[in-house]
């Protein structure tokens, strides 16, 4: 089943959705640099054993998995209807639905429609999507100002920096580091900051206070949006989310397309599974939820902006399509042992881990982000976390496949991994041949005397060890060892 | 084509082949669908099992363990109670929503009603003192859903100390029912509180107190 060809993907040239290099050559580097690993797998520990005890608590929580699947499932068989029905009702609640089918146009709608307010500034609830097109690009370029304001998006857009997580995308820095980039770039601040978490924590208080007070338009993305009866839902933590969604008098919310949910109902599901997966609270601090234009309280005009951006494409793989699933916990790459050494920016685009490593190629198109099916163990653990049940691990493997197949249907010269792989195909097909192959290989055990494990062949198969040990060829082959006990078969 | 037919347009071509089955709906453990949680095939609980009493008691160990400040009290004692939290915080000059019950109100301090006040306004009161629609108990979860006792949104984002107030018969055990019980109310805006405003944004560690309100306070009227 090849439906998937010709549909269209997110572009390129806009957005982050690509790496400037394979991830193997970012992952290499990433894993040179001690201090990230030590950060990131502080980082990670903490938020597993948090996420554990939480989930433990619920009896139900396979049931709740179940559910949150099934959900989905429903939602995205019948995308069509379930939008059609999310606009209708914001639109009975004076909000105005637009539709963007790709990057492009999503920042082209957002730009007039913040410009249209007269405001230069505008104030940004964490949204994986914004930073997916690269809205804050594109607003640059039409002359207005973006503010992020959850505290580790500010970290991040303080120090030049990228993302490099989806609940936490400042993971990749310590305290120290934070402390010397906010007495780098806050004009304000008190120069005798600490780097406790609390006195950073209030110094982005400090610096963002009068912005959200004055703040007239306002930009977030979407968690939940429902079908039924045309409700948003904003889940956030520090209460800059609802800074942003009440005080404005314009709210445009930018969601993809896969964030819509049947009915107000399955929020009895998801407002259980995405808090315990991704903070590993029980709840966290705040939720917003809204629908359309409320007369008197909160921002008086309201867009919602539809996106597109390859999620089509994901969505005519039959295979490939469960990852629009995905609710954005993150719980895949805190387990991910991958993940947990290389960081977030070695994939390359503002979906790192696992759920990154299936979804951004089906965005751009495998062929543009060949390497990330292959940035993985295939282990299952972010399986297991999942709380929507995505089999992440098969998804892998279908995509490897994709990329070998498109590799070939566009005529290109065999990889050297293909050549290998006939011939090991020759090889094995002879009796004789495998044999000697098995006698072979044991000359290869003195590359290995020293630690039991060969860390780099001699070209040309030099290139199967640059990602990998193999292990030294055993003294004896099976055969052998079989003649040699049972002499020579009669 | 529109941008809007176009993408519809994409969606009905890529489920072509019908789109993923839908999964079977005993997937779980639980009754089956036309038992009491129709719509429920996969059995999660949809109504928790203790009883009243045990119920607030959870309530009050759950909005503490995320650091909330909460007072027990009696209908009777209301007055008495939002009268020595204000003191106890040292509030001077409080805002209210329209619809807040005057006689819980103590004397003593400024009341302002709230009247369509500016964000800056609000910035300069000592805190808010609301109502409440639905409380969570196994969450710690305070929901408030724009009813003429709880207010506009701003009201209870902008100044530094919500003392709200819960009555027993808003407690529900679990989220399903939480859910459930403000469907009639879904076009309303709703802010799900849990706790004083946190963030885990640096090393994980968790810290109480960044926009939203620092202080949350609960007076839980039991029965």
């Amino acid at each position: 089943m090849t439906t998937y060809l010709g549909m269209p993907t997110a572009p390129p040239g806009v957005g982050h959705l690509r790496g400037s290099e394979p991830f193997p050559v970012a992952a290499r580097r990433a894993l040179a640099d001690t201090q990230l690993r030590a950060n990131l797998a502080m980082a990670t520990k903490t938020i597993r054993a948090k996420r554990a005890a939480v989930v433990a608590e619920l009896g139900d929580w396979e049931e709740l998995r179940a559910a949150g699947q099934a959900a989905k499932t429903g939602a995205m068989r019948h995308l069509d209807r379930y939008l059609e029905q999310l606009e209708t009702r914001v639109q009975a609640h004076g909000g105005t639905v637009h539709w963007a089918r790709d990057a492009v146009e999503a920042n082209q709608i957002v730009a007039s429609l913040v410009q249209a307010t007269g405001s230069r500034e505008v104030v940004k609830v964490k949204s994986m999507v914004t930073d997916e097109i690269g809205l804050n690009e594109a607003l640059a370029a039409a002359g207005i100002t973006a503010h992020e304001t959850d505290l580790a998006e500010l970290i991040v857009q303080l120090g030049h920096d990228r993302p490099s997580h989806i609940l936490v995308p400042a993971i990749h820095l310590n305290r120290a580091e934070i402390r010397e980039i906010f007495l780098r770039e806050m004009a304000d601040v008190d120069p005798a900051l600490t780097d406790q978490p609390a006195a950073l924590a209030e110094a982005a208080r400090l610096y963002l206070r009068s912005r959200f007070l004055s703040a007239r338009v306002g930009i977030s993305g979407a968690n939940f949006a429902i079908a039924e009866t045309g409700t948003i839902c904003v889940v956030e933590s520090e209460g800059n989310g609802r800074m942003c969604l009440t005080l404005p008098d314009t709210l445009i919310t930018v969601m993809g397309l896969e964030k819509v949910l049947p009915s107000w109902a399955d929020l009895a599901v998801f407002m259980q599974l995405l808090p315990r997966s991704s903070t590993g609270e029980r709840m966290n601090p705040y939720t917003s939820m809204w629908t359309g234009v409320t007369p008197g309280d909160g921002p008086q005009q309201f867009h919602l902006v539809l996106v597109d951006n390859g999620r089509t494409a994901a969505l005519a793989d039959q295979t490939g399509r469960q990852v629009l699933h995905c609710i954005r916990c993150s719980a895949c790459l805190n387990v991910c042992p991958v993940y947990e050494r290389v960081g977030g920016h070695a994939y390359g685009s503002v979906y790192p881990g696992p759920i990154g490593a299936v979804l951004s190629p089906q965005l751009t198109g495998v062929e543009e982000n060949p390497t990330l099916p292959y940035a993985s163990s295939l282990c299952g653990a972010c399986y297991d976390v999942c709380p929507v049940k995505i089999d992440i691990p098969s998804v892998l493997v279908h995509l490897r496949a994709r990329h070998v197949d498109e590799a070939r249907r566009n005529h290109r010269l065999p990889g050297s991994e293909a050549i290998a792989m006939s011939a090991a195909s020759w090889v094995m097909a002879g009796h004789g041949r495998f044999a000697a192959a098995q006698r072979a290989a044991r000359l290869g055990r003195p590359l290995g005397r020293r630690r039991g494990r060969i860390s780099q062949l001699p070209p040309p198969l030099a290139a199967w060890t640059r990602a990998r040990d193999l292990p030294v060829p055993p003294a004896q082959t099976f055969r052998q060892w079989w003649r040699d006990e049972h002499g020579k078969p009669s | 084509m529109s941008p809007r037919e176009e993408v519809l347009a994409r969606i009905r071509a890529a489920l072509a082949d019908g789109g993923e089955p839908a999964r079977p709906a005993s997937a779980g453990t639980g009754p089956a669908p036309d038992g009491p949680d129709a719509g429920n095939g996969t059995g999660f609980r949809t109504e928790g099992d203790r009883e009243p009493g045990q119920l607030l008691d959870l309530l009050v160990e759950r909005l503490t363990d995320y650091r909330a400040l909460v007072r027990r009290t009696s209908p009777a004692e209301l007055a008495a109670t939002v009268n020595s939290a204000l003191a106890e915080r040292g509030a001077r000059r409080m805002v209210v929503p329209p619809g807040l019950d005057p006689s819980v109100l103590p004397e003593g301090i400024e009341i302002v009603t709230d009247d369509g006040l500016s964000a800056p306004d609000l910035d300069a009161f000592d805190g808010v003192i609301t109502g409440a629609a639905v409380a969570v108990a196994e969450t710690g979860t305070i929901v408030l859903d724009g009813s003429p006792d709880q207010g506009r949104r701003a009201i209870t984002l902008v100044p530094d100390y919500h003392l709200c107030i819960v009555r027993a018969a808003q407690v529900v055990e679990i989220v399903p029912e939480a859910v459930a019980r403000l469907a009639a109310q879904a076009d309303r805006p709703l802010t799900w509180i849990s706790g004083p405003s946190a963030t885990s944004d640096i090393e994980l560690k968790r810290v109480e107190g960044v926009h939203g309100p620092r202080t949350l306070e609960v007076i839980l009227v039991g029965p």
